[in-house]
């Protein structure tokens, strides 16, 4: 059946690819270009330099991996209509909104900002730039704003209605689309776990230089900076992941069901599933060890309301397959004859389950005919792969916790004054700075891998929204991107290492290098 | 939001949105066009790193602001022309993943060659940021003569889905060919035109003699390939149409006719004004360089870009992208926009921010202003 299966296969290869190698450097930017207009603000409010150098150091390692944000993004905007085509003529009415507005109204703003920043330092006053700085990072973070609307919408396509006369999705409430609580909550998670990942880079690399002995006047305020910020940040991530969690609930209960590994409803209140070994096959986990009353206080913020269970919901999608299997016939009737009034009035009414018809195009063309295996079948496709989701869920709430925890700590250090002679902290802390990057990329697979079979939950199955491109063409474009990113990003990464190692720029006099505590003059003045 | 209330019909949306696009697509072209330019004519126009250092530099605070232009251009297709978005990215799958990799590399170019002193790592760099914007602009160009003579492709009628039928080599025949090699010239004059303001000495002094050929070349090409264009197959919509039908190409005919391309300039006389521009631009770009001026050349390479762009947009109106396979589904203003809602929101969205982009954008310039010497490169620790 069209489309290809391979072709399906590797384009989500490719957008997988494309976006987590693209949300490696996001990240980081979003949280450092705080931090950076933070620092200088300190330095502009108390005149005192050293300041100054902290922006200037944390900048250039923001300047590399800017870079590598920056030509990883370019891809993401030109790929939906590269290897998305159905979809973009499909949603582009409401989801091309976002990204236009992302380009004019943040975009703009950061990429123009940020040549000043590097750039202007000589050239301004220092309050100047210092707004320059704010800009950028205000640009930064709505740019992401916008992005997560975009994808919020995937997530729960609000404001929207099909039309049969142009066989799209059309806009209908664009203040629904932008607030949009699925992608309010998705945007402040997304953001703060940004600035985890932020704090934890340069509370890491801090750590390097208090292990060394080197920079310290430096290190020891960029971790004071740093562990407040991500003290801040890792709260809010987990409390605003819960808030998620619950709009799930409501929006995506097919995805909570399978990160929960639920096959059945549970009663209320729905106790939560701490470990389990889920086993697709035997529909049903393996062993699992439960808390009582957890996952409804989470899911429903009540005791008395239900969870529905995998095998619920799979009956529930087959009512809607039936259904949409009408609106496919009353659609195949209005576009043979549109002045069709009683064919319009039954698509009407049975519209919103269109997307659960076309889950039937993987079996068959004609939808309207389909037989009750098909039903069955494309019923049982709405439940994704559960196994995964359920343990890079777990993976990414216990790094959330961890990062609680070890900022707490970090900040307790930091203000009772034993941050440089907690050597076993620090190097805790060296090596703690990937993992960010494993929870939000694990945070981005449940979100997207969780949605599955929906491009656009409950609209647009995926399989039914790629281009009509040859399987070589794929191929190719994997190959290419696979080889230049990987290629880019062992290049940045070996920059990054070299600057750090360079570490900041000493005061005239200073040796960069200069090894031991006692030696270091700048220690005297820290206090 | 009910209609009705909206204050402007369909159809005068569609051709604001029209018009807009053109203005994305110049606003990259003017801005970003001189950034691709500058990255094309490393190798020709410096001859010692130091040279090398003073180009990128200047080109360097601005860039990435510029490369919005596009960005901004490819969200505002997706939003205004969704069905132009899916068929044209689509279709030119492995043109436009050409034009990524261009992409791809220069902000990494720009940020990474001064940051190693080693001498191969910076002439890699170099040779790279040459490629993007050669690439880049040739893309552009070879994409724009596809245009012209229609895209093999069309769609599904029932379901709308966009079907293709070429290949990456079949892009390159001749016509589109010399419309890549204007717009290499046209970019690539542009590029040395601001090197020509904004540096002095050598570089500056190179610039002005390479830029002037290229001025010359690309006004001379473009003036051929309207030649060539006036005798091409034109494609021209048989009937009436209602410029207010919701947006599916399936419902016109599309008669293919010689010459086709000309009638609009029949039509509207006026609209000779931009191919004039295109050509007077490019000569008198070319005759200011060869005499050494600075602000007014750069001034003649935008007026030539914006010339050249309008005749493409001018000889193709209505049509965004024709079909040579199924003419009947080319893509117009008429029948491939977004909805009336749609362009309405995306209009309100665009009048209150594109003034204030331009603004700080003017902003920036000027903090940025005066000639990049390479002494104003080696007093800043940040520079590229």
């Amino acid at each position: 059946m069209f489309p290809e299966l391979d072709l399906v296969i590797l384009s989500r290869l490719q957008f997988a690819l494309t976006a987590m190698y693209h949300f490696i450097f996001v990240p980081l930017t979003l949280g450092l270009s705080f931090l950076l207009a933070i620092m200088e603000s300190v330095y502009v409010m108390t005149g005192r330099e050293i300041w100054r150098r902290m922006t200037m150091f944390w900048g250039t390692l923001f300047g590399i991996n800017f870079a590598l944000g920056v030509a990883t993004g370019i891809v993401m905007e030109f790929q939906f209509g590269m290897n998305w085509s159905y979809y973009s003529h499909y949603v582009g009415d409401i989801f091309g909104a976002p990204l236009a507005i992302e380009g004019l109204m943040a975009f703009f703003l950061e990429a123009t900002f940020i040549g000043l920043f590097f750039f202007g330092w000589n050239r301004m006053s220092k309050l100047a730039h210092l707004v320059v700085t704010w800009l950028v990072a205000l640009g930064t973070n709505l740019s992401a704003l916008w992005i997560l609307v975009a994808n919020g919408w995937m997530q729960n396509p609000v404001g929207a209605v099909f039309n049969p006369d142009t066989m799209r999705m059309e806009m209908t409430d664009f203040l629904a689309v932008v607030f949009n609580p699925v992608a309010q909550a998705k945007f402040v998670h997304t953001v703060a776990a940004g600035y985890v990942s932020a704090a934890m880079f340069v509370a890491a690399i801090s750590a390097w230089y208090l292990l060394r002995g080197r920079h310290l006047d430096i290190a020891k305020r960029s971790m004071a900076v740093a562990t407040s910020f991500g003290l801040a940040a890792s709260l809010s991530v987990v409390v605003l992941g819960d808030e998620s969690g619950y709009l799930s609930t409501e929006h995506q209960k097919m995805k909570l069901a399978a990160i929960e590994a639920m096959w059945e409803t549970e009663p209320p209140p729905a106790s939560f599933n701490v470990v389990a070994w889920p086993d697709q096959e035997a529909w049903r986990n393996a062993f699992q060890v439960q808390i009582p009353w957890v996952m409804g206080l989470i899911g429903t913020r009540s005791i008395s309301k239900e969870m529905p269970g995998i095998n619920d919901l799979v009956a529930s999608a087959q009512r809607r397959i039936e259904n949409g299997m009408r609106a496919y016939a009353a659609l195949e009737r209005v576009r043979a004859n549109p002045d069709d009034q009683v064919a319009r009035a039954e698509f009407s009414a049975n519209w919103q389950d269109l997307g659960y018809g076309l889950l039937l195009k993987r079996y068959r063309e004609d939808v309207q005919n389909a037989t009750p295996d098909e039903i069955e079948a494309a019923a049982f496709d709405t439940v994704p792969q559960v196994m995964p989701l359920f343990w890079t869920f777990r993976v990414m709430v216990a790094l959330g916790f961890y990062f609680i925890g070890f900022f707490a700590f970090a900040f307790w250090l930091v203000s009772t004054g034993r941050i440089e002679n907690s050597r076993r902290f620090l190097k805790i802390a060296l090596w703690s700075i990937a993992l960010p990057w494993v929870a939000i990329q694990c945070g981005w697979f449940v979100a997207e891998f969780g949605r599955q079979p929906w491009v656009i939950e409950g609209v647009l199955p995926t399989f039914y929204a790629v281009s009509g491109l040859s399987v070589l063409d794929l191929v190719i474009s994997l190959l290419v991107f696979f080889v230049l990113y990987t290629t880019l990003a062992i290049v940045g990464f070996r920059l990054l290492l070299k600057a750090i190692r360079k570490g900041p720029e000493e005061p005239s006099g200073a040796s960069a290098d200069a090894p031991g505590v006692q030696a270091d003059p700048a220690m005297l003045t820290a206090h | 939001m009910d209609v009705s209330m909206i204050p402007l019909d369909y159809a005068t949306l569609r051709v604001i949105w029209w018009l807009l696009l053109g203005v994305l697509l110049i606003g990259f072209a003017v801005m970003d066009g001189f950034d691709l330019g500058v990255a094309a004519l490393l190798p020709v126009v410096a001859t010692t790193d130091e040279e090398r250092r003073v180009m990128l530099n200047l080109v360097g605070p601005v860039w990435e602001g510029n490369q919005v232009w596009l960005i901004t251009g490819g969200g505002a297709i997706f939003a205004a022309w969704p069905l132009l978005y899916a068929a044209s990215f689509s279709g030119l799958y492995l043109a436009m993943l050409l034009l990524l990799v261009a992409l791809i590399v220069r902000p990494v170019g720009f940020k990474y060659r001064s940051k190693l002193p080693d001498a191969r790592w910076r002439a890699t760099w170099d040779g790279l940021l040459c490629f993007s914007g050669v690439v880049a602009s040739l893309v552009f160009g070879v994409a724009m003569g596809n245009l012209l003579l229609g895209l093999p492709f069309g769609s599904d009628p029932e379901t709308l889905r966009p079907l293709y039928a070429g290949s990456l080599w079949q892009l390159f025949t001749p016509f589109p060919l010399l419309a890549g090699v204007v717009s290499v010239a046209m970019l690539l004059a542009h590029g040395a035109a601001l090197l020509a303001w904004r540096t002095d000495g050598l570089i500056a002094a190179r610039a002005r003699r390479i830029g002037a050929v290229l001025a010359l070349a690309c006004g001379v090409l473009f003036a051929l390939a309207g030649v060539l264009v006036a005798s091409m197959d034109g494609h021209v919509i048989a009937g009436t149409v209602d410029v207010s039908a919701a947006s599916n190409p399936a419902l016109k005919a599309v008669e293919v006719v010689g010459g086709g391309w000309m009638h609009n300039f029949s039509r509207w006389p006026w609209m000779w004004l931009a191919p004039g521009l295109g050509v007077a631009g490019s000569l008198l770009a070319a005759l200011l360089l060869w005499r050494g001026a600075r602000v007014s050349a750069f001034l003649a390479t935008s007026t030539a870009i914006t010339g050249v762009i309008l005749t493409v947009g001018f000889a193709l109106f209505p049509f965004l992208m024709p079909s040579s396979l199924q003419p009947g589904m080319g893509l117009t203003v008429w029948d491939a926009s977004s909805s009336h809602f749609t362009l309405w929101v995306m209009l309100l969205a665009t009048v209150v921010f594109l003034p204030i982009v331009v603004f700080y954008t003017g902003y920036v310039y000027r903090v940025m202003r005066g000639t990049v010497t390479p002494e104003s490169v080696s007093e800043n620790p940040n520079a590229y």
